[in-house]
């Protein structure tokens, strides 16, 4: 892993207050490729009857994920999403983290398109998916 | 002001405000995010009070694109609550003005949400305000929009589908 890139997609997960505020950790990062895990807290839950984690939630942790793939890519500064869309499968299991992986496919000389699938860990079935489009630069 | 309107009437508009309030602050993640609503009339505001924790970008600073996201998605379901089950919700009045949540209305699901972001969410209070553009027994679609200084420069707008609650009669 280029030391670089390795320190920009750190970046992404440590230094914007709101990632740590959400306690998302960095699993992994390659070429093009992001992990990232959303621990569960209650402070997130959206259903108070069943204690689901709020799809907002999801949200957030699918935009990081997707922007540290972009970051993976070699994306030089802090990225910035266009748009985002998350289609909900099922509601996540409480009490259990989610884990997203998100895999930059595409890119052109000012945009990156991504792909996203967030799962639970108690089966493989994901419980949301996402589709994205960022603006990025690259080094020259 | 008030000194010429029925009691009732104002005293139901109280309830209703609580009844809302307690709606919206019995979800952790609301409070999490310090989301509030203000009501006039059957129009709903959502605010977002601003926070150093809803920071993405710290150099810029911006808003985090999934506080934004977030931010509208509760706007959208509040309002899609409010306006599919205002019903239920003046049933249960006095009991969610007093915050005891028994008969408290199921959230509506989200089956899908897109999310365009159109400029920097700046590090002050956002507001939103959602459509119900339409709204069966089972599914909804729910436009909805977010400003901070001015409502004719939107920074953030979004769509989205819901799956409805079954409704309490229904239950019955």
């Amino acid at each position: 892993m280029a030391p670089e890139r390795d320190g920009m997609t750190k970046l992404i997960v440590d230094a914007l207050p709101h990632s740590r505020a959400l306690g998302l950790k960095l699993v992994s990062v390659g070429k093009g490729t992001a992990e990232i895990t959303l621990p569960y807290d209650e402070r997130l839950i959206g259903d108070p009857d069943t204690g689901v984690i709020h799809g907002g939630a999801v949200s957030t942790l699918m935009d990081t994920c997707g922007g540290a793939a972009v970051m993976g890519h070699g994306a030089t500064k802090l990225i910035a999403t266009i748009d985002l869309r998350i289609d909900y499968m099922r509601a996540a299991t409480p009490g259990h983290a989610i884990t997203a992986r998100a895999e930059c496919y595409h890119v052109t000389r000012s945009v990156a398109f991504v792909r996203a699938t967030a799962v639970d860990g108690i089966d493989s079935s994901p419980v949301a998916t996402a589709a994205g489009a960022f603006t990025v630069e690259w080094a020259q | 002001m008030n000194d010429g309107l029925p009691e009732s009437a104002q005293a139901a508009k109280q309830r209703r405000d609580a009844a809302l309030n307690a709606f919206a602050q019995r979800v952790p993640y609301i409070g999490f995010l310090g989301i509030s609503f203000e009501r006039y009339g059957d129009e709903l505001t959502a605010v977002l009070a601003f926070d150093e924790k809803l920071i993405g970008n710290p150099l810029l600073p911006a808003l985090h694109g999934g506080v934004t996201a977030a931010f509208l998605e509760v706007a959208a379901i509040i309002e899609l609550s409010w306006s599919c089950c205002r019903e239920d919700f003046e049933a249960a009045g006095p009991q969610l003005g007093a915050g005891q949540g028994g008969t408290m209305p199921r959230l509506p699901k989200t089956i899908d949400f897109t999310v365009d972001y159109l400029r920097p969410g700046l590090p002050r209070d956002a507001y939103a305000r959602a459509r119900v553009n339409r709204s069966g027994r089972r599914y909804a679609s729910v436009q909805v929009e977010a400003w901070q200084d001015s409502r004719s420069r939107l920074f953030a707008q979004a769509t989205g589908h819901f799956l409805m609650p079954a409704r309490a009669e229904s239950q019955k």
